[in-house]
């Protein structure tokens, strides 16, 4: 199918792009800003940031969020840190090798233009965050301090102990209520969208559920822009907050917005493994934990004896000795296919045999106690807590875990959809990380969509939009979305079967692990997209939610949440399905070389999938990449 | 094992809440408190009942939304943790376990264990910021900061805003959540411009909102997951009375 995709990638040298965009762009003065009204769904740190600036440069701001508060947002659950080519460390950084360090780490699946400008605007953001009372780590002289994170050789992490999210979403959040304060920013809390409203082709409001009183509200607005996280709640277990959802940019999608790369889904290599069928998360254990922690199994398979016992001799170190020049910091996808390999091939520790070492003998042999307590004190008291096993004394049992979606709306270099005046920012669209993102980059890039470019960008779009009539929430497009969605949810409520939401949630959740994640096949991939189909049938005439839609009723939300998962996934499995290639987490086992590492086929795959909703099914668009500047080559951290 | 829970329903914020039990079996150790609380909500929909309401989000004690009541004591029997981080092997088998929501004045009850902590969200809007738009920071290693401010700051700024320090506080303060916030800014070179209006703006609000007075027990400290000490609501009273001249 011949492209329609138009990237808006503006001409000339790479490291110009973004200040030709700025000087060709259009601007609105002060006093129309003012008539302009945007709507911004999600609170967290792009969302925030976004809202934030946005009402700082004058316009009208309605900001939603499904939490209590908007300080909730999972940006605050983000642990390691914020990565900025700032070179403090004189270690050989810059803006170029931030560039290629993230392209490559993505396995040259994303955008030049867009990855180049997130490491260009990462030294003024962090410039930023100190200004809005960040605690960054600092040395003693007072200057900042760095630390490494994975598939990089330098030092560029810049970190709040193992809290950076919940420091860098505090900061927007501050921002926000100061906004709020101006009376420029409207906050809806226990607020959920249910559905997108396009009127003439364009964004123009957005149906939300009063998730206390559950009645729908309607909300117009000039431009909507989605800031709602990633969707890796589809395998059910996941690093991510329960409540995180697919279910906003779905709205979006069967609206028109395309759908890129929905089947690059990172997969973390150190969370806590799964103890049971009844847990509902797996908490992450940050990756900067592999700066100083060794990873190991036993060489002995099914060795039951306790770690303290194996003598070095016996055991294997398996990332140094697979990858030695980056050992313990090879790439998250790398490292969880490693593990993967490992606990299949039964090497697996802990109870359930599915779990390999983190170790920090050595580390705080070299170091002391009390540096490797400073560094990540917190880490090892929420270990403690949830395992209740003391990690300074004996190592953390860690196991791959659903975490980051690369993939998620189109957007092109505005960082608006292919539905004019709707825009993604954050992990909710594709756009800077490819097929794997690197450590310390999402933090990033949230914060730059939402501070930096948005901003910069809707007034292209908005300018126009002034001369148009404001949209009015009585217009029949928000009638017939309103009735959609009542109707949808009544129908969920009526189906009265004999199964809960989380039982199918969790069969989804086996589906899309067992099929769609570390490790695919074509036979696989079609097996599941077979049974998902079935599953959604299954929900459909079987699920069984108590309690009235007119209420606060957590077991509704649940379901609506779920139900769009189930559709997603469908398209997630397709989606990796035509893809006959492995590239970053994308691992298909049929395209592997012997040492069982990747094979791009750049040939035939150097290209973004833009899916398109059709009634049901999905037409594929491509992006071609074009690599002007870089010339991909075989990703190895040997 | 197998548990009473013996838990807190109320409707909406208007009608009479009450206690009721619930037999729960087939519960492992290794089973969070909340996870709990899912497998009985999923055989009260088995059972045609509604959902027992309560909140959580992230799970892993960082985003602050869940916080209940536990046997008398905020996010359980263990100090410095949050709900979702407590374990049934925390329990006996056999035991009753009582849940109740945060009770305080300025955290009306929603429903059933679900409270309105939007009073919190009110006094970060009074002063809780500091007034630079974003593009105007200056270069962040200009302004060096010692280790020892940027660690303090970072200690009271780890506060995850669950409200347990009320709920636990037999006056409803809310003492330490606001002067954590306010020290974090307050010390740092970047937030002393605003340092006084921030105090005295966040503190009119705090009182605003009907929370009580700091009588200092320091039973705060002993429920805040982030052990955020009582030591900043010391610097806040000191900074306090020197702000009034």
């Amino acid at each position: 199918m011949k492209t329609i995709l138009n990237t808006k990638v503006p001409e000339g040298p790479l490291e110009k792009k973004w200040s030709n965009y700025q000087l060709n762009s259009q601007l609105i003065n002060p006093a129309n800003k003012k008539k302009l009204n945007v709507i911004v769904v999600g609170s967290g740190l792009s969302g925030a940031g976004a809202a934030a600036t946005l009402a700082e440069l004058g316009y009208d701001v309605k900001c939603f969020c499904y939490q209590d508060s908007a300080r909730r947002a999972h940006s605050v659950a983000a642990q390691g840190g914020i990565n900025a080519a700032k070179n403090y460390q004189h270690d050989g950084d810059s803006v170029y090798r931030m560039f290629y360090d993230t392209l490559k780490g993505g396995d040259f699946r994303s955008r030049e233009a867009n990855t180049y400008r997130l490491a260009e605007l990462s030294a003024p953001l962090i410039d930023h965050f100190v200004q809005q009372g960040v605690p960054f780590a600092r040395e003693y002289g007072g200057t900042l301090v760095n630390r490494s994170f994975g598939g990089v050789q330098v030092q560029r992490t810049f970190y709040a102990r193992g809290q950076t999210g919940q420091q860098l979403l505090l900061a927007a959040y501050s921002q926000l209520y100061k906004m709020i304060k101006a009376k420029k920013v409207q906050m809806y809390t226990r607020s959920e969208m249910m559905d997108l409203v396009v009127i003439n082709g364009k964004a123009k409001g957005i149906i939300v559920r009063n998730l206390v009183s559950g009645e729908l509200e309607r909300y117009a607005a000039d431009a909507v822009v989605l800031a709602t996280g990633g969707y890796s709640r589809v395998f059910r277990l996941s690093t991510l907050a329960i409540g995180c959802n697919g279910s906003a940019i779905w709205k979006a999608h069967k609206k028109g917005a395309f759908f890129a790369a929905p089947s690059f889904t990172q997969i973390h290599p150190t969370a806590l493994p799964q103890s049971s069928e009844a847990q509902s998360k797996l908490t992450l254990m940050s990756e900067s934990l592999r700066n100083d922690g060794r990873i190991w199994v036993p060489k002995q398979k099914g060795d039951k004896r306790l770690p303290k016992d194996i003598p070095e001799s016996e055991r294997d170190y398996y990332l140094e000795r697979r990858y030695p020049s980056f050992g313990n910091l090879a790439p998250r996808d790398i490292a969880s296919r490693a593990a993967k390999e490992r606990i299949d091939t039964g090497f697996g520790v802990g109870r359930l045999k599915n779990a390999v070492y983190l170790d920090f003998k050595h580390a705080i042999e070299k170091f002391g106690l009390d540096t490797i307590k400073d560094r990540y004190g917190n880490l090892f008291k929420m270990y403690h807590k949830i395992t209740g096993i003391d990690a300074y004394t004996t190592p953390m049992l860690i196991s791959p875990a659903a975490h980051f979606s690369m993939g998620g709306l189109w957007v092109d270099y505005e960082l608006m959809t292919t539905v004019p005046g709707l825009y993604a920012v954050g992990e909710c669209n594709f756009s800077d990380h490819g097929a794997n993102r690197l450590g310390a980059n999402s933090l990033l890039q949230a914060s730059v969509d939402g501070y930096f470019i948005l901003p910069n960008t809707i007034n292209n779009y908005l300018a126009n939009e002034i001369k148009s009539d404001h949209p009015s929430t009585d217009h029949p497009e928000f009638d017939n979305a309103e009735k959609s969605t009542r109707a949808h949810i009544k129908n969920i409520l009526s189906v009265n079967g004999t199964k809960t939401v989380d039982h199918f949630h969790r069969e989804l959740g086996k589906i899309m692990w067992n099929e769609c994640a570390m490790s695919r096949t074509k036979e696989g991939l079609e097996k599941a997209i077979v049974q998902i189909k079935q599953l959604k049938e299954d929900f459909w005439t079987d699920v069984k939610v108590t309690g009235d839609s007119n209420e606060m009723n957590t077991e509704l939300e649940k379901a609506y949440r779920l139900a769009d998962f189930i559709e997603l996934g469908i398209l997630m499995c397709t989606d990796a399905l035509q893809r006959d290639e492995s590239c970053g987490a994308h691992f298909r086992e049929e395209f592997q070389t012997k040492d069982g590492e990747a094979m791009r086929v750049d040939d035939d795959y150097a290209y973004v999938s833009a899916w398109e909703y059709d009634n049901g099914n999905f037409n594929l668009h491509k992006e071609e990449l074009e690599f002007q500047f870089v010339t991909p080559t075989v990703r190895s951290y040997k | 094992m197998k548990v009473t829970f013996k838990i807190w329903r109320q409707d909406n914020p208007n009608s009479d809440g009450s206690f009721k039990s619930y037999e729960l079996d087939n519960l492992t150790e290794d089973m969070s408190f909340l996870e709990a609380l899912d497998q009985l909500n999923e055989e009260l929909v088995l059972k045609d009942e509604k959902v027992i309401a309560y909140e959580y989000d992230c799970r892993e004690g960082i985003c602050g939304q869940c916080g209940v009541f536990i046997n008398g004591r905020a996010h359980g029997p263990h100090a410095n943790m949050t709900t979702c981080q407590l374990h049934m092997r925390s329990f006996q088998d056999g035991d009753t376990i009582t849940v109740e929501p945060w009770r305080a004045k300025a955290f009306p009850i929603i429903k059933d264990l679900v409270v309105d902590r939007s009073a919190f969200d009110r006094i970060i809007e009074a002063g809780a910021y500091i007034s630079s738009k974003t593009g105007t920071a200056p270069e962040a290693n200009a302004i060096p900061i010692p280790k020892s401010v940027a660690d303090k700051a970072m200690d009271a700024a780890a506060c995850i805003g669950c409200g347990a320090c009320v709920a636990t506080c037999k006056n409803s303060s809310a003492v330490l959540f606001t002067s954590a916030k306010i020290i974090h800014f307050n010390n740092l070179p970047q937030g002393k411009a605003e340092a006084k209006d921030r105090l005295q703006q966040m503190t009119y609000q705090m009182d605003l909102e009907g929370f009580g007075n700091c009588t200092n027990t320091g039973a705060c400290e002993v429920e805040c997951p982030e052990g955020i000490s009582i030591k900043n609501i010391a610097e806040l009273n000191s900074s306090w009375i020197k702000s009034m001249f």
